[in-house]
Parts: structure tokens; sequence; C-alpha cells
């Protein structure tokens, strides 16, 4: 079974292979470069030097969110084009299971992905022994420290931060949260494609198991004959991202500022 | 790739454009018939904020763009596997629009290594014309009038365009807009201003006609919107009514006007007899009428594209593409979206 990684929400723009619980290639950029003149030319050139080739692929898992609204629109529709041109199905992984999940089996500290959302708000989820123990969501930094200082009550003391909040939030965190406190070195801290795949190879296969398919039925089928999707694995067609936040003008005009939502819509516009 | 295709009589073009508020796909054979064409309209949803709103016009993108290509190789008959070129939309546009139909048709093209194109939005509204228009060849002028561009050009050679006049402020389109806005029309104002001024006196109100200091070809509407916004406000501070219709009426005929004269001295000066138009606001009734009756007067050809044509769509981008594509001008796939992209950039 084989599963392309996409991953183009945060900094880092990434893409990689994984096959029976092998990572067989990844390529991974972290160096301001634009993700839509870069993914693509990554999945070309890391398929040539490993010899693995994208049309072999069982599945495309990409990180649907949260993240840059933009850069998870370049990853998702990537995703999009390949999995109808492969007729393959799309995986959607969260963001912050990705970062956290997989870290989290190899540690009995509470795990916690926390994004830069601006304004004093992180993207975050928390995550023990693999499973949630906070749920993904846009947090107030105090509160989401709240939460974890309430989660101490169970035992666990240590937690291990991941993700672009860090340099944002740690002395925040150092401030206010009790526990034993580690931050991740580079080599975990920032979104990575293997992780998507990784992570997506266990929805896959889990969604396989549950319908009683397997990768050769599967490609018989077709992504487009087949009807039992869930669990994360779907036809791409139904693949978009996880914002977790309205647009702007969606936000203004549910506050009642129509008219100011317009005129900034039209100057926006104006501007192109 | 390239030498099979070029020993291949027909040429079969997916086209995708998603640079603004239409998530469109088409097929078009050799650059002139439509097999299919597909658009999924979001301007019920921006309607509500009186313009388009570059985000949720992004994530719509996002949500029906697999869907409508799907739906144009269904109704081509087609699978991929028939496609020969894919064609996108790589700019001018809104960036996170843009870029979803770029990032799509990159990955399509990649998987299906076939060649990809990325086409100019402006090239695209012009190459409308070859559709409706099967004996239309270079040279001509055009006249690209939307929501977003006012150019005139000369088409010298269909990959060959010289930029003659272009608006200095707001866009055709985006001045039918804001008056619509004023009186109370609504969005989008180019629709309902043509309805409007159908029952309207185009002399009923003078309001003037802009003319660019040492730019003869240059267009300025921003003079026109202030007449009209001052006219509006002078009647209700005297108490008095407005009657839409003749306001429409005149306000459509100074733009009628500055477009028409422009257009013509063009055609004239440059020895041209064919006169195109293009874009949204060239389903204008009183706009085409205007040119007609003056290109009938001088003796020109002129043509415009179907209605559906007009505005935004695929099958247009798709025969750009194949005139593109045809003089080798294809891209690879690092080709990115280009929000601000010049006519005369390859």
């Amino acid at each position: 079974m084989k599963i392309l990684g996409i991953e183009s929400s945060g900094l880092t723009a990434s893409a990689a292979i994984v096959e029976d619980g092998i990572l067989k290639c990844e390529f991974t950029v972290n160096n301001k470069l634009t993700h839509s003149e870069t993914l693509l030319p990554m999945i070309r050139e890391m398929c040539r030097i490993s010899g693995m080739d994208a049309a072999d692929c069982d599945a495309v898992a990409v990180s649907c969110g949260p993240g840059s609204f933009t850069g998870l629109r370049i990853g998702v529709a990537t995703a999009k084009g390949l999995a109808l041109a492969y007729n393959i199905p799309a995986i959607r992984v969260s963001t912050l299971d990705a970062m956290g999940v997989p870290l989290s089996r190899i540690t009995h500290s509470i795990v916690c992905p926390i994004m830069d959302a601006r304004r004093g708000q992180t993207y975050a989820a928390a995550y023990l022994d693999g499973g949630s123990v906070v749920k993904r969501g846009a947090y107030d930094i105090y509160d989401y420290i709240g939460i974890l200082n309430g989660l101490m009550e169970d035992g666990t003391k240590e937690f291990i931060f991941v993700g672009d909040g860090v340099p944002v939030f740690s002395g925040m965190i150092r401030e206010k949260l009790e526990g034993k406190i580690c931050f991740a070195g580079p080599e975990y801290n920032r979104q990575r494609a293997a992780q998507v795949a990784e992570l997506g190879a266990l929805m896959f296969k889990d969604w396989l198991l549950a319908n009683e398919l397997t990768t050769d039925s599967l490609r018989a089928l077709g992504a487009d004959g087949i009807k039992c999707y869930g669990g994360g694995v779907m036809n791409s067609d139904e693949l978009v991202p996880e914002y977790m936040r309205k647009s702007q003008a969606e936000r203004e005009n549910e506050m009642g500022l129509l008219e100011d939502a317009g005129e900034h819509s039209l100057k926006k516009l104006r501007a192109h | 790739m390239a030498e099979n295709l070029t020993d291949k009589k027909d040429i079969y073009v997916l086209g995708i454009e998603s640079s603004c508020d239409e998530t469109a796909a088409a097929v078009v054979k050799n650059g002139r018939e439509v097999l299919s064409n597909v658009i999924s309209s979001q301007i019920d949803i921006h309607t509500v904020y009186g313009g388009v709103v570059p985000e949720i016009a992004s994530r719509l993108h996002c949500e029906n763009i697999n869907g409508v290509i799907r739906l144009a190789l269904e109704n081509a008959g087609m699978g991929f596997e028939d496609v020969d070129v894919i064609a996108v939309t790589k700019g001018p546009g809104l960036v996170g629009a843009l870029l979803v139909g770029v990032s799509e048709a990159k990955a399509i093209a990649y998987a299906l290594n076939k060649p990809l194109v990325g086409v100019n939005h402006i090239r695209g509204h012009i190459a409308a014309n070859y559709i409706t228009h099967k004996d239309l060849e270079p040279p001509y002028v055009c006249l690209v009038v939307s929501g977003g561009h006012t150019h005139l050009i000369v088409v010298r050679d269909y990959g060959s365009f010289e930029l003659i006049g272009r608006t200095h402020d707001d866009a055709a389109g985006e001045t039918f807009d804001k008056v619509a806005r004023a009186v109370g029309l609504g969005y989008p104002g180019g629709p309902k201003i043509d309805k409007a001024a159908a029952g309207g006196d185009p002399k009923a109100m003078e309001f003037p006609r802009g003319e660019v200091k040492d730019h003869p070809y240059d267009f300025t509407f921003s003079g026109l919107k202030s007449a009209v916004l001052n006219h509006i406000n002078q009647m209700k501070m005297k108490g008095e009514t407005i009657r839409v219709e003749d306001l429409a009426a005149s306000f459509e005929a100074s733009v009628t006007d500055s477009l028409v004269s422009r257009t013509l001295r063009c055609a004239r000066e440059n020895g041209l007899n064919t006169v195109a138009m293009a874009g949204g606001v060239s389903a204008n009734s009183a706009l085409r009428k205007a040119m007609q009756d003056e290109c009938d007067k001088a003796g020109l050809r002129c043509l415009y594209p179907e209605p559906v044509y007009c505005t935004d769509n695929a099958a247009m981008i798709a025969s750009a593409g194949y005139y593109d594509f045809l003089s080798g001008r294809w891209d690879d796939e690092s080709l990115n979206a280009v929000p601000d992209l010049k006519l005369s950039a390859d």
C-alpha cells in the first residue's frame, strides 16, 4: 500500500511517499519559497530520485488544516488534481493530528501541537499515547494553557510542544503552565509530509478493513466506483480544507457590518 | 510530447478558469469548436456582500473545481486520456482564486503527463471571439471591457498584442457596479443598469466623457462616477426624485461614447477593418448597438462573442491556450499565479 502525502499548511512545503509502514522518500523545504512554485516540482524530483512513481499510489493524503488559507488550498487543490486524474481516493488529514499523533505514540508525555493563529490565538490540540485529550480548535492561548493545567489532575505532568506557535507563545507557556515543559527540536517542530502520509495510511488501512476492500479491489473499482467513503477517506471532489475560521467578510456580515464588508471587498478587488 | 501532438490532426484542450468568481472548465477542439463549457457561478453568494469577496471566492473554487472539470469532460463525451493539452488561467485576477485553478491544473497535467499552458485571462477574453466567429483571424482591434479590465488592444497575430489604451482609474464594469449601487439597483451593476436604461432617455442628463491628457486612447471613469454621485446627492438635497431609467441611460451613453469613439479611432489610425469586443461589459446592449452603428457607418466589421463567452468562462481559456500551445508557449510544474499579469508578458 503506497500513500502520497502532501503538506503545505505553513511555512514548510513537503511531499512524501509511505509504503507499508516504510517512509520511501520525503522532500521538505522550509526556506520561504512559494509553495505553488515548489510543491509539484518537489513531487516530481522526489519520485525521479527515489525511483517511485506517484501514479502507483493507492491514495493521496493531504494536510487539510488548520493553517494558512492559501497554503492549505495549494496543497488541497494539488491533491484534488492528482486524485482526480489518477482516479484514487483522497485522505483528509488534520494538520494538528499529523504533528501530534505520531509523536505521542513514542512518549508518555502530552504532545501539544500549537500553531500561530494571530491575534493571541492558537490552532491547537493535545494528544496522549496516540489519542486526543484536547480537541482540535482555535483557542485563546491562555484558555488553552488553562485546559492543559486541568489535564494534570490525571497524573501526566510532562508536555512536549511542537509547531510554529512555539516561538510565539513559549514565554507565556513557561509562565503559566505548571508541568514539566519541553520544546521539540527542528526535526520534529514543523509540519512534515511523512507524518501526513503515515497517519493517512493508517486511516486508509482502517477504512479498507471496515469496508472489506483491498488495494487491488479498490484499483479495479477506481475512486469513482466507490460509495462507502468515511473515516477521512473520500472522493477528491469532496475534499476541502479545514479552515477553523470564517472569512473576515462573513464574520463582519454576521456582526451586522454588511456595508463595510462590501466596500472592503471592492477595495480589495480593485487592488488587483 | 510536442512532436506527437503537432502531427496530430485535432487537438483537444481542457481549459480551467478560476480568476475571480466563476469556477469553470471546458473542452475545446482546435481552438474554435466548443465541446463543453461548464460554469459554476458564485454570484448569488457574493451579492450579499455587494461585490466579490476574495477569500470566499477562493474557498468556493476549492469546493467546486473537481465537479466542474468532471462535468466538462462528461459533457464533451471524453475521458482524461482524450485530452491533449491542459490550459489554465494564470492571471490577472485574485491571487487566492487563481492559485486553486493553477494548482489543480498543474497536478492534472503532471498526473497525465500532458503539456500545460498558463493563459493570460485578457487574451482569453479576446480569444472568445474565435469561438463565435470561426473565420476571424488577426489583425483586428479588440476592446476588452469587464469588471476588472478596460483595454484597447491591436491584435497583430494570435500571440502578438499591442496595448493601445487602458483605464487610468476604474474599469468600465466597476463603474457600472458603483453607479448601480448608488441608485439602489444592486449588484452586479452591468445587467441591472442595462435593463433600467432600456426604458430611459440617454439625453436626459449630460454627464462628462472623461479624457486623459496626452493619452488620447486611455480611459478615465472616475470623473463620470463623481458626476453621477453628485447629481444623485443634489437631487436628494432638493427633495426631487430621480428617474433611475433616465440616469442609467445617460450614464450608459457616456461610458459607451468613450469606449466606441476610441475604438473606432484606433481602427482607423491602424488601418484595420475589423473591430471586436470582449469581456462582460461587451454583453451590454447599448454598447453593442452603438459600436455596431458606428462600425456600419465607417464600413468596418463589428464582432462580439455570444453572451456566454463574454463573461468569465473556460472555453475562451482553452481557445487562447490552444494558440499559445501552437506557438510553443508551454509551462512546467513551477507555473505560478500572477495576479497582476500584463498583457504583453509571456
